[in-house]
């Protein structure tokens, strides 16, 4: 399959079997008399009341008890192949003619990516792994014809050895505290009645019938929401700082630049359920006084761009976006616009140059944006993550927003929990729990027996934190005191194969990249830096690159004009900070101990573990190994590029590198 | 829909119809030219400079403008793209898993460094700082295709088939 935008349109219209799935894309041709407006729009619904009889219909015409088997089709599962799998599924349903009896669900991200792909059937909450189109047929025979078990397609505990049935079991599941994640799983994110059915667009009702702006704002401001997507500002305090700014019209915009390499949370929101994020903004704009908002989303994330113009588009037909949204004389509509590839857009005058069709080069931070931002404007930016939360708080009120999470940090936060690490995914887990329960308990630890090196949080403006602070409680202000910050929420895990002078290296690199060079500390001091990493991992280091290496961090901090180089120094800092024995190994004894830097290292065949079966012999683009077939091999030094295929290859772990 | 030849001499590259199209798109707003752009890229697979002009004089922006956006944005190339479009992930989780060795092994099978075109334009070489499948690493995509937990020898794999493809050869993978 591929992901071309227009494919994903295919892909879903291949997707459709009832009508009740197959109203979305005919803008509601599909829908039951009774909500059908004459001809072929659906009824705009005009009070919430109307919302209400719609929701009740919707839970009327669905059998809780019906089986339903969900495949989750985010890009995670896309990549893994669930597109075949869900075919299969819809060719051997009507081959056992079982079409009146199943329904088939193609879902957003269950978060359980590395599993994929993931097909969960309910009512039970049978949870199947690695799903391909030849186990599809027993699946339909055994488990949804039979209610038998397959055994083979069960997760497997990676420490006990334990089979698991039942998706809630999951330790990976049953250890996060899932809210903005819940509906996941259960929406078909093409299908706005699918949200509808589970409680959607009821936060918005209620604040457009039963609350002043003000009151949503201090609904907000008293939940203790923080921005998600790293700084932590918090919302209720920007929303009313817009709402009072003086200028019209103002601006409502979604950050959906998810530029944190190892970061996919908003993607998968987005992709997952647009409508929770959309319903957020239509608040938010009801509490500020905005009538224009636009998502800014990543270009990389076609099917994020399809599944929000998707929903964007049901909305207005339902009355819930545009013109008297809902019957109460408010307006509001949004406008998607694609990033072009610049991790600076993020930040938040960047993103508002690129939205105005310039540069995004960030401006100075005395103008704040909520009093002049878009089009110098008034204009109010959040993250996905953000938006997707407050229909959560209207509809379940902000105290008990604040019964989760820490003092000074409320509600859950989701990760991307990946790298070095068993249970790969998205995790959602209330602020305060330990990196260890994150990485150990719903994480399952380090694969292939490896062991814990560090974590790193906050992409390329946070840290590596090191094993003795694994129990440090997860919030905004615990990250920051040591060294790292919260970001978006990309935890990515690291063994000691993971050199960490390397890791601060790669970050560099990546912000070298990004850099818009607008102002010096930034552009200069970053390019400084990469060039005394470059020489300690080239074998080149020298007294002092250290200390030089912490100046110029200070100089980073201290003078740069945003957040990109304000921050550019963590990941040098942090390192050096809990790993300074590694970039002395290199420095002073010209040795890679996590054996990654190649000027430090050497690759050699183990003559005990090496069985001769020529395997490395035949992948080795400088045919440097030599040896008879069942005789150990050995590697020429002089011809060897250190390039690792051999490593790679070797099924007998005979490669040794030091 | 009347169309007003351009005046002056450019090598479009592309039909001005749709050139003309996209700038309807979007209203012919001088704002919208960073999408105008990427519908242009998406018809054409790059931005050839005659469109770039023509666009400046459509809108009214001065070509210096077009051309900072263009270099600007990494999504926008201003050389023509092979047949095939590989991707590699750089993003952090893909990095600590590998993805360093999956370019170099690539970089030595097609004989050129990442951001470049092999002279036969079968093959464009890229880099992407995260694709957000962070859990699959490391991941290569391949047209528009993603491929999770690869190896050097997998990705020098993929692209043989390609090549074996490109010389008319019907010879599948299994």
């Amino acid at each position: 399959m591929t992901n071309e935008p227009t494919d994903v349109f295919a892909l879903m219209d291949s997707d459709l079997t009832d009508s009740d799935e197959h109203r979305r894309r005919t803008g509601g041709a599909g829908v039951d008399s009774d909500l059908r407006l004459g001809g072929d729009g659906v009824k705009k619904l005009r009070s919430p009341q109307e919302l209400e009889h719609l929701q009740a219909t919707l839970v009327a015409a669905r059998d809780p008890e019906k089986v339903c088997i969900t495949i989750c089709s985010g890009t995670g599962c896309l990549a893994s192949g669930c597109k075949q799998v869900t075919d299969a599924f819809r060719e051997e349903i009507e081959r056992q003619g079982l079409a009146d009896q199943v329904d088939i669900r193609t879902t957003g991200c269950h978060g359980f990516c590395e599993r994929g792909p993931v097909v969960v059937i309910h009512p039970q909450g049978i949870f199947y792994q690695h799903v391909k189109p030849k186990d599809v047929p027993e699946v339909v025979t055994e488990t949804v014809a039979n209610g038998n078990i397959i055994d083979r397609l069960l997760y497997v505990h990676p420490q006990t050895g334990e089979k698991i049935v039942y998706e809630r079991d999951v330790p990976f599941y049953r250890l996060q505290t899932r809210v903005i994640l819940a509906d996941n799983g259960f929406i078909d994110p093409t299908s706005i009645e699918d949200y509808i059915v589970r409680g959607g667009y009821n936060a918005l009702a209620r604040a457009l019938y039963t609350m002043q702006p003000e009151e949503v704002i201090d609904a907000i401001k008293r939940s203790g929401l923080r921005g998600r997507g790293g700084a932590g500002f918090p919302t209720g305090r920007k929303w009313e700082s817009c709402r009072n700014a003086p200028g019209e019209p103002k601006y409502v915009i979604c950050n959906a630049d998810e530029g944190d390499p190892g970061a996919y949370m908003n993607r998968s929101t987005l992709e997952g359920n647009p409508h929770c994020v959309l319903e957020g903004m239509i608040i938010g704009a009801y509490a500020i006084g905005s009538h224009d908002g636009y998502v800014y989303v990543r270009h990389e994330y076609p099917l994020a761009v399809e599944n929000t113009a998707l929903a964007l588009e049901a909305a207005r037909s339902y009355g819930l976006l545009g013109t008297d949204i809902l019957g109460s004389g408010f307006d509001f509509d949004v406008r998607i616009a694609r990033g072009g590839g610049a991790f600076i857009c993020g930040e938040s005058s960047a993103l508002m140059r690129s939205l105005e069709g310039d540069v995004g080069e960030p401006g100075a931070k005395y103008v704040r944006s909520v009093e002049r931002g878009l089009w110098d404007k008034p204009s109010n930016l959040n993250n996905v993550g953000t938006w997707a939360n407050v229909p959560h708080i209207i509809n379940r009120g902000w105290e008990w927003y604040t019964s989760i999470g820490t003092d000074g940090s409320k509600g859950t936060k989701i990760f991307s929990l990946v790298g070095k690490v068993n249970n790969t995914g998205l995790v959602e887990v209330p602020m305060g729990i330990t990196l260890r329960e994150i990485i150990f308990d719903i994480g399952g630890g380090i694969p292939d027996g490896g062991k814990f090196k560090a974590v790193q949080t906050g992409g390329p403006s946070g840290g590596c934190i090191p094993e003795s602070m694994l129990d440090l409680p997860v919030d905004f202000d615990e990250l920051t005191k040591v060294g790292s910050m919260m970001g978006s929420g990309g935890m990515i895990v690291m063994d000691e194969r993971t050199c960490m002078v390397d890791v601060a290296r790669y970050f560099l690199n990546f912000l070298r990249e990004e850099s818009c060079g607008k102002c010096s500390p930034c552009r200069e001091g970053i390019a400084r830096s990469l060039e005394v990493l470059d020489r300690i991992c080239d074998g080149e280091g020298q007294p002092g690159d250290i200390a030089l290496l912490e100046e110029l961090g200070e100089l980073l901090e201290g003078f740069s004009l945003c957040a990109l180089g304000r921050t550019a120094a963590n990941p040098v800092l942090s390192t050096i900070r809990y790993f300074r024995d590694e970039y002395e190994a290199h420095i002073h004894d010209r040795r890679c101990p996590a054996g990654v830097c190649k000027a430090l290292i050497t690759y050699s065949i183990d003559p005990e573990k090496c069985t001769g079966c020529t395997a490395c012999a035949r992948q080795c683009p400088q045919e440097a190994i030599s040896g008879e077939k069942k005789e150990a091999h050995v590697i020429d030094q002089d011809l060897c590029i250190r390039c690792g295929v051999c490593l790679d290859t070797c099924k007998f772990g005979a490669v040794v590198v030091e | 829909m009347a169309l007003s030849v351009p005046h002056m001499e450019l090598e479009m590259e592309m039909d001005v119809a749709i050139v003309e199209r996209i700038l309807d798109r979007h209203e012919r707003a001088p704002s919208a030219i960073i999408a105008i752009l990427q519908d242009v890229q998406d018809e054409v697979n790059y931005l050839p400079e005659g469109v770039m002009r023509y666009l400046a004089e459509q809108l009214d922006i001065p070509p210096s403008k077009v051309f900072s956006l263009a270099t600007f944005y990494r999504a926008f190339s201003l050389e023509p793209r092979g047949k095939h479009l590989i991707h590699v992930c750089k993003g952090t989780a893909c990095h600590v898993r590998g993805a360093v060795k999956i370019l170099e092994a690539l970089e030595r099978e097609i004989g050129i460094q990442a951001g470049e075109t092999d002279e036969h334009m079968l093959f464009t070489l890229e880099t992407v700082n995260c694709l957000g499948a962070c859990a699959l690493g490391p991941v290569v995509v391949v047209d528009g295709e993603y491929h999770g937990q690869m190896t050097g020898a997998k990705s020098v794999r993929l692209v043989k088939k390609l090549q074996d493809n490109g010389k008319g050869q019907t010879k599948d993978d299994e």
